[in-house]
């Protein structure tokens, strides 16, 4: 394959992510997109299956230079977008043409954009997946995050025909523009915290502290208050809420450890983890409560938005 | 005399994951079953993925293939069932250097020499109860009861990898450099991380390790 975008520069932090692999019990984490309705959106849009590497680009800063005709998408966080000094749409395909500047002009809402290329950008497979791991340094490009004057090829010869204007619409995105309310299911542990702290919990608002990465977000707020016997350790899941000694919730997110034994009170489903992908420091956030099938429920409505790209 | 076996408790964890806590304490009857069943899961409609804990199955699923209250009842089903014989799990023969930088301070804190810390932990045959924390970390145990400390006051940031460690009932040997806080009494030039490989680890649950001492080279 032949590179198509070079990087120009690197941004806070670009890395190549597809949907995960599934290597739990060798205590690998899930890994892949943060974000996975706005990475698979992005594939979709371009003609890719959902499921192939595209850039995961937090916070900004990313400049690429096409290198050859490409069909490009982007969604998830707003960074304005431009070519040449142009702004472009989002969530949308687009033709670059040799020698095009892709830039971003400042970050007006999110956490994360994801760019993806007709044919997939390509990287090292690593159990089932090009998402990168820097852990152990494996996947994606070279195990590691994107540097300047990186040169990124397709993954396979992009799917024919290449179509531009393919568009999501907003009515069939995560809402991400509402207040950041994240629905939660009680948890295996939800009863493991004082009565007093489950009212809390569902009451109070939480800040998304500085120590939020890909493994996780550290909440700020009221203390939780844990009563009752400690766990041993257990398989734990993108989205679980574990509230540790201090009183301070973790959100998991998709490179979390496997394991752990802090109680587990409660998980974030699927349809909401496109929104807490996207917050940042300083974030506040609610739990509101939810169940498994009304959880189950709205992500089926939006894979419905989804879906409507494969046609 | 079998463990009373009571009913299984089982807990959303996300909306497609769920927990099935069998107990909630470290004992090999307890992780035996989990692991029996955990395999026994893999193998049933809609199961993504079923991973076996100390004393629990955490269960990735498709909700598409299967509802909530579906997999609910296969799993109860399943745990009323007489769990099968557990495969017997292979046996690792582990060569220790006991050279660790907490080993003298280890054994004087549980009042006996170096040598004795060496040689009681590389007496027993210990149990790899699950795998976690990173790829390739194996929880294992028990540590005899004569070896246990609580963990570091203060964990390092930076654990080398190959060190092998204890803290409270458990033992186990660092995969990765990682930040850690068990006490490390020796180190290990066998690999517990096998990237390379599928699965890209060396221990698996319910293997068996033996660690043997040997003189520094």
């Amino acid at each position: 394959m032949t590179a198509v975008l070079e990087v120009e520069e690197h941004g806070v932090f670009t890395t190549v992510q597809d949907l995960g692999r599934s290597e739990r019990r060798a205590g690998v984490p899930t890994g892949g997109a943060m974000d996975r309705f706005a990475l698979a959106a992005a594939n979709l849009l371009v003609g890719n299956p959902e499921h192939t590497g595209a850039l995961e680009c937090t916070l900004g800063g990313l400049v690429l230079v096409a290198l050859d005709t490409c069909l490009v998408a982007i969604t998830g966080a707003d960074f304005q977008p431009a070519v040449n000094g142009e702004p472009v749409p989002v969530w949308t395909s687009l033709f670059l043409a040799e020698g095009d500047r892709l830039t971003f002009e400042g970050r007006r809402w999110g956490a994360r954009c994801y760019v993806a290329i007709a044919g997939g950008v390509g990287g090292q497979r690593w159990l089932g997946s090009v998402s990168t791991y820097l852990l152990v340094a494996r996947g994606g490009y070279r195990g590691r995050q994107l540097k300047k004057g990186d040169r990124l090829e397709t993954g396979v010869e992009p799917p024919r025909p290449l179509v531009a204007g393919r568009n999501l619409p907003v009515r069939l995105r995560p809402p991400y523009l509402d207040e950041h309310r994240l629905a939660a299911i009680h948890g295996p542990h939800f009863t493991q915290m004082a009565v007093r702290a489950r009212k809390t919990f569902y009451n109070a608002t939480f800040t998304v502290s500085r120590e939020a990465d890909r493994m996780g977000y550290r909440l700020e707020g009221p203390a939780l208050e844990l009563k009752g016997e400690e766990l041993v350790s257990f398989g734990l899941a993108f989205g679980a809420v574990q509230v540790p000694s201090s009183g301070q919730p973790i959100l998991l997110m998709a490179d979390h450890q496997t394991a752990g034994g802090y109680p587990a009170v409660a998980g974030v489903p699927r349809a909401d983890l496109p929104l807490a992908a996207q917050l940042v420091p300083g974030d506040e956030i609610t739990f509101v409560t939810s169940t498994v099938e009304e959880a189950q429920k709205r992500w089926r409505a939006l894979r419905a938005g989804l879906e409507t790209l494969k046609q | 005399m079998p463990a009373p076996r009571s009913r299984p408790r089982i807990n959303p964890l996300a909306d497609s994951v769920l927990l099935v806590e069998l107990g909630r304490r470290v004992d090999t009857a307890l992780n035996t079953r989990a692991l029996a069943l955990a395999a026994a899961l893999t193998k049933k409609n809609g199961v993504r993925e079923a991973v076996g804990g100390y004393a629990s199955v955490t269960v990735h699923y498709d909700p598409e293939q299967v509802t909530y209250k579906g997999l609910v009842g296969v799993i109860e089903k399943l745990a009323r069932g007489r769990p099968p014989a557990p495969p017997p799990g292979r046996l690792h023969r582990i060569p220790v250097v006991y050279d660790g930088p907490d080993l003298d301070e280890a054994a004087a804190t549980l009042k006996i020499s170096p040598e004795e810390l060496a040689r009681i932990h590389s007496k027993p045959y210990y149990r790899v109860f699950m795998i976690g924390f990173v790829p390739g970390w194996a929880y294992l145990g028990p540590l005899p009861e004569e070896l246990r400390l609580p963990r570091r006051r203060t964990p390092r940031t930076s654990v080398p990898a190959g060190s092998v460690a204890i803290a409270g009932a458990q033992t186990g040997v660092y995969p990765l450099p990682t930040p850690g806080g068990w006490h490390l009494i020796g180190r290990t030039a066998v690999p517990m991380f096998l990237p390379e490989s599928d699965p890209p680890l060396l221990l698996r649950p319910g293997d068996r390790v033996r660690f043997h001492p040997v003189e520094k080279r």
